[in-house]
Order: structure tokens, then sequence, then C-alpha cells
């Protein structure tokens, strides 16, 4: 497997930290005049997202992880596992739920999502910025009221509950952005 | 040719001409250029010009140099040059040969340095002082801050009281266990656990734990650090586990770093073979011996205190920049 040394270290590198994939989110130098050097980094472990501020000596060398990033169209879920299939070369892959985490609320058949594999396996599915589901309960609201008041609750049809425009109704379709979890606009139909 | 649009699209940061300081900030920098010549004009310190390449360099285990090679009259089959990490071998021959006072503002050269504080490439203010000790020449160093900085008078603290103020631990009896647990209770790296060179965890530990948290509201001098931190310091002769070493800091930055010269060339020769041989066993190459430095000593070194204090640091305080690349025209990126 090939080693990276502190050198190497910018923001994004992948490499392994206490036997788990994890990514730079910063690196900091410190070396007095007369002295060992230092590296500050923060990282983010890939599977248990858990971030970690460490220490270590300049110099000090470190295995790069196999992690590789692709997009693939969610297909279904047996209950068990979340198929994911390339739809250039037709192939699938099977995601367990711990990569999903709560991103699970977002899925919905024939997104395009982005999963992360490690050794080929999927850790993390990262579903589109934008989703476009459709409301299956929500409060009655006023007509005419515009976005910008307060809102109320809606379920969407993956189970996801966002805050909407008191003017949407059961049955239409919104635009949420995942990462936030916020509304965008309602989708006309 | 589309392969080659995304690939710059994708990797390539903009190219800029651009220096990365103001205009502004170079004529202010410019500015405490003048007032430093100024300072030692006053003095009767004398300004001396020393080359920045050597046949020899630092033995120093932590510092990485750069080496080039000149080829030409007398010197066909090449001869390896090193950019100096500072000019501290010329400038004590220098005073071997009678100098006196001298003072130098001239660009050092550090591989493997980079960062806020770093480029690799920088210009350093280091001075002389005959008849000095470092008592006397952290005195003389206050001074200057005073005029460039406008700080108040400087506090000054010796190592093992700052190790014990700030972390309850005195740091020349503690034990090698001792200082790993410190480190540890305070979650320094995981390498801490089996790390088994005592001066690294004290380093560790003044880094992160105490230059941080002193000399914020003024400059601070730390002084005494450990003999086994001495480099090219006097082993003070009434406590010989401390070196006369001194460290000026100021708002988290190392600023200056200064000694109560050793002038005996036996003694010095032994630090360069006992650097040598840590660098060996670490997997480093040993460095040419500095002969010239040492046959300078042995004619005899007077009595003196030297510093090497950073000018980019230093412009960085004056002006209230955060990055050191705001005080260069250009920096390692943009050259």
């Amino acid at each position: 497997m090939a080693t990276v040394s502190t050198n190497d270290f910018k923001n994004g590198l992948k490499l392994m930290f206490e036997g788990e994939p994890s990514t730079i989110l910063d690196n900091e130098t410190v070396k007095p005049g007369k002295g060992q050097a230092f590296n500050r980094v923060k990282i983010r472990k890939l599977i248990s997202g858990k971030v970690l501020e460490k220490t270590i000596k300049a110099g000090e060398s470190f295995e790069l992880a196999d992690v590789m990033e692709c997009s693939l169209d969610f297909l279904y879920s047996d209950g068990e596992f979340w198929h994911f299939m390339n739809p250039e070369t037709f192939e699938q892959i099977a995601a367990e739920e711990k990569a999903l985490g709560d991103n699970i609320k977002w899925l919905v058949e024939q997104s395009s999502c982005i999963i992360t594999l490690w050794n080929d396996n999927p850790i993390i599915v990262t579903p589109p910025n934008f989703v476009e589901l459709e409301v299956t309960e929500t409060d009655p609201g006023l007509k005419g009221d515009t976005a910008g008041t307060g809102g109320k609750p809606a379920t969407l049809i993956t189970g996801a509950v966002v805050r909407v425009p008191l003017f949407i109704q059961i049955g239409e379709v919104i635009k949420v952005d995942t990462r936030t979890g916020e509304y965008v606009s309602r989708v006309s139909k | 040719m589309i392969a080659g649009f995304f690939i710059f699209k994708k990797e390539e940061a903009p190219m800029t001409w651009q220096p990365t300081a103001t205009i502004d900030t170079l004529k202010q920098r410019a500015k405490i250029l003048a007032q430093i010549r100024e300072f030692f004009a006053l003095r009767d310190v004398f300004e001396v010009d020393t080359p920045a390449m050597s046949q020899a360099t630092v033995t120093d285990v932590h510092l990485h140099t750069f080496a080039t090679e000149f080829v030409g009259p007398g010197y066909a089959n090449g001869q390896k040059l090193y950019l100096q990490t500072s000019p501290e071998f010329h400038m004590k021959r220098l005073l071997c040969a009678g100098s006196g006072a001298i003072y130098q503002i001239c660009k050092s050269f550090r591989n493997e340095e980079s960062g806020r504080y770093h480029n690799p490439e920088f210009t350093m203010l280091e001075w002389y002082r005959p008849g000095f000790d470092h008592v006397a020449l952290m005195a003389e160093m206050d001074q200057l801050l005073q005029l460039v900085l406008r700080t108040l008078p400087s506090d000054k603290m010796s190592y093992q009281q700052v190790f014990i103020e700030q972390l309850g631990v005195d740091p020349l009896t503690a034990d090698l266990e001792l200082l790993r647990q410190t480190a540890m209770a305070y979650d320094l790296g995981d390498f801490v656990a089996t790390e088994s060179n005592k001066d690294t965890l004290l380093q560790l530990l003044f880094c992160f734990k105490i230059e941080p948290h002193i000399g914020q509201e003024r400059p601070i001098m730390i002084y005494d650090f450990p003999a086994s931190q001495a480099a090219l310091a006097k082993i003070c002769p009434i406590d010989p586990r401390v070196a006369q070493r001194f460290e000026v800091y100021y708002r988290s930055i190392e600023l200056a770093n200064g000694f109560h010269e050793l002038t005996d060339a036996q003694e010095q020769q032994s630090r360069f073979e006992a650097d040598n041989q840590q660098r060996i066993a670490q997997g480093l190459s040993a460095q040419p011996i500095d002969v010239k430095l040492i046959s300078a000593l042995d004619s005899g070194l007077p009595d003196c205190a030297g510093v090497a204090l950073g000018i980019d640091r230093l412009v960085m305080l004056a002006l209230g920049k955060k990055h050191i690349n705001q005080v260069l025209g250009f920096d390692i990126q943009g050259c």
C-alpha cells in the first residue's frame, strides 16, 4: 500500500488513521527554530464521521486510504441492503444501512448519488444536493401565503420532515436541499 | 485539447504574477528595515554582508538545507555549496578576525519549512555583541522591539519557571515517563506514548501548551534552555543543566533565538559530531562539519552574545498581518 509523509498533507487527502479511512480537513505546520517540527491536523474519519484534531511528528508516514467516489443511480432497497447501479456499465453494488446514515430519508429511486468506496466497499452514500419529493402529509395552509413566514412541517414520501411555506398542500412536489434539509421551491407538475 | 482544458480547470489555481504583499505593506516593511539600520548605526554596530552559499553547513538534526553545485575555474569537477540556514558561521569567523560588534540583514534558506509563519527563503536579522552575555543582549533586543513594535518592556522568565507555572512540571528534573504522561493528558498525539526523546516531548509541550499562552500583552523572553537544547550556546557555569540560550515570543510567534556564544572549539566540534551521530541514527545523512569555523574558534572567538530574529515575522507583528505571504513580495508559490 502506498504511503505518504506529512509533507504530502493537503486538504482532502485520504489516509488511514487509527485503522479508519480519514480525510484531512486542515493541516498546520508548527516548527520551532531549534527543534522538532509538528503537524497539527484536523481530520474527519469517513466511517464514524468523527472530526478530530491530532498532533503528528513531521516526517511520520501514513498509509494512503484506497478511497474513491463514483456516481451511481439508486435502484431499490430490500430492507437490508440499498442497491445502486452504474448507469453506464450496469454494474450493481449494495450498501449497508450504516453507509447511508441520516441520508436514507432523501433517497428516491433513480436518483443519482455519490458513493464513497473504501477498498471497493461502499462506506458513504451522499444524495444529490437537491431532490424533488412529494408531500404526503401536512396541515392545510392559507391560500395566498408566501414563503418567508414561519411555515409548517410537512412529511415527504421518503419520511423526511421539512418546514415548508403555508401554501404547500398534500400531493405537491417540492425541491429540498439535502445538505441543509431546507425547502427550496415548489415544483410545478 | 479537451482533456487538457479539463485538467487545467480541475487542478490548477489561477496563475497570478502579482505580489502577495501590497505595495503599501512593502513600503512599511522598508521603513522598518531603515529603522533597524538606524538602531545599529547609533550603537556603532556595523553592517556586514556574508555569503549566502557555503561549502559546509549546519549539523542541526531539525534543519533541512538546500544545496547546489558550483562548476567553474578551479572546480572543474564541481563543488557542492549549501545555502546557509543562517549567517552565523560566517559572522563568527568575522568576529574571530576581530570585527567587533556586527549585524546583518540577509536571506536565509530552510528546506521543508512553509506555512503561516514559514517561507523556505526568509529574511533574518542577526547580530553579535562582543563583551555581552545573553542577559545584556536580551536587554538590547528589548530596546529594538520597543522601537519597532512599540511594545511595553518585555517579560523575562526562565524555561524552568515557565514550565512550572504553565504545566506544573519541572522540565529539568522530569523523567521521560512524566513528560509522556503530561503530553498524553493534553492529547498531544499518539506518537507520545512511545516517544523516547525527552527534548521532542519538551518541544511538543512548549509549542502547543506554553507558547500560545505567554507573551500576549508584551513580548516575553524565555532563557536558560535545557543543556540538551543548547545548540551553539554556552553551558551555564553555575547550573550545568541549562544553557545560556534565550528565545523571544510575542503573540504566539517565535521571533528570535539568542546565545551567550560557545567559544570552545573542542566542544563545538564534539557537538557537531554528536549531531551527526543523531542524524545517522535517524536515517539522515551526516553533514560536512564547517572546519573553517572550528579553525576560527580555535584561534579565538571573543566572549560574545549573538541573536537571530525573523524579519518577516517582525513585520507581521508590526503591521498586524496574519500570514507571512502578506509581508513578502513573492512567497514560494509566487516566486
